[in-house]
């Protein structure tokens, strides 16, 4: 037995725990992911973040030494923001028809899903850096956190928040579409997937390319214009407030 | 290979948006200069096809990579175990209202577009 806790005990110090359980666990919830038929309460962000967090707490391995693994996938969302730009290039026919309805849409979109959180959180006596890290959870969790940092808020929050706001738009919009009356002809699915997309960010496109295809291809534009504005308005909102 | 050169590509823009953002104090993050970048290069036939097979693996897995900060929420358990129900709340309010706004705003924009095409919009 000794020798099984040393061998434990080098493992889980080397970088390659880190990174291997972070891909096993993400490859086993997105199995489970398509056995429930991509219910979006299954979502495989949210049960790999649990399930590594609950392994790594009950094990006791430290987070520093569970990053020093996962960072180098953690280092792939850089090149992954620069990939953005091409959902958006190959939609450049749409942008050009409708780029004033959307430019406005995702202005209303992102700064009403923004300010109601900071207002709420605000309002319930949420500690400051919390608030901060909930105005950016309509954005992509790698830029939400880059843009909480500039705002005085934590990193690792924003992430958290921005992917629980993902999970929950896939889980609530049919609800919220369907009670506002948006219907499902063409111009429907454009506002539906649209709006998953500004206020859901990646989570919110994926699921809006499952359930239909005009509905996915504004998901995946409005996902990139919510990046494009949240990083310059916010901070700036910030500086103003 | 041809993955490789996308990545390779991918890589170069963004520390080319990191330059320019520190260099010129720009309000975007350098990620988010290199997928401006990125814009104008994909015109450029040669570049584009390799970069659309890379960015279509990194896209299509995109969630896999929020993982290992979101893992970071347990250095933070305290916080979470005070507020949690609050910051739910919040959450889930802001994106009922951001769902909702932005799917009227939309829908009522393009129908207005729709009813008077003439109209010197975009």
């Amino acid at each position: 037995m000794p020798e099984f806790v040393q061998l434990w005990v080098y493992l889980a110090s080397s970088p390659l725990f880190g990174l291997t359980a972070t891909l096993g666990v993400y490859l086993l919830a997105q199995a489970f992911y398509m056995r429930m038929q991509q219910a979006p309460w299954a979502n495989p962000v949210l049960w790999s973040v649990v399930t590594l967090a609950c392994g790594l707490h009950l094990t006791g391995v430290a987070y520093p030494s569970y990053f020093a693994g996962a960072q180098f996938i953690h280092f792939l969302l850089g090149p992954a923001v620069v990939a953005l730009a091409c959902p958006l290039w190959e939609r450049r026919a749409l942008v050009r028809t409708y780029w004033r309805a959307l430019l406005w849409a995702a202005l209303a979109g992102g700064a009403s899903a923004s300010l109601s959180a900071v207002g709420l959180a605000w309002a319930m006596g949420l500690p400051p850096d919390v608030v901060a890290s909930l105005a950016t959870k309509s954005v992509t969790a790698p830029v939400a956190m880059g843009i909480a940092e500039k705002i005085g808020g934590v990193p690792a929050l924003a992430a958290v928040f921005a992917s629980i706001t993902g999970i929950l738009s896939a889980l609530i919009g049919k609800f919220i579409f369907d009670r506002l009356g948006i219907a499902r002809t063409r111009v429907g699915w454009m506002a539906r997937g649209f709006a998953l997309g500004t206020a859901g960010h990646g989570v919110g496109a994926a699921r809006a390319m499952q359930v239909n295809p005009d509905a996915g291809a504004m998901a995946g534009l409005a996902l990139g214009l919510q990046v494009l504005l949240a990083t310059v308005l916010i901070p700036l909102c910030n500086s103003l407030l | 290979m041809k993955s490789l050169t996308g990545l390779g590509i991918l890589l170069a823009l963004q520390s080319l948006g990191e330059v320019l953002s520190k260099g010129f104090h720009l309000p975007f993050p350098g990620p988010v200069v290199g997928m401006l970048l990125l814009l104008v290069v994909l015109q450029w036939p040669s570049a584009r096809e390799p970069v659309i097979g890379c960015a279509q693996f990194l896209l299509s897995h995109l969630s896999l990579l929020f993982i290992p900060v979101g893992v970071g929420v347990m250095t933070h358990l305290d916080l979470v175990a005070r507020y949690g129900v609050r910051i739910f709340v919040a959450v889930v309010v802001s994106t009922a209202i951001g769902l909702g706004v932005t799917a009227l705003t939309l829908r009522w924009l393009i129908a207005s577009k729709a009813a008077n095409p003439g109209a010197p919009d975009a």
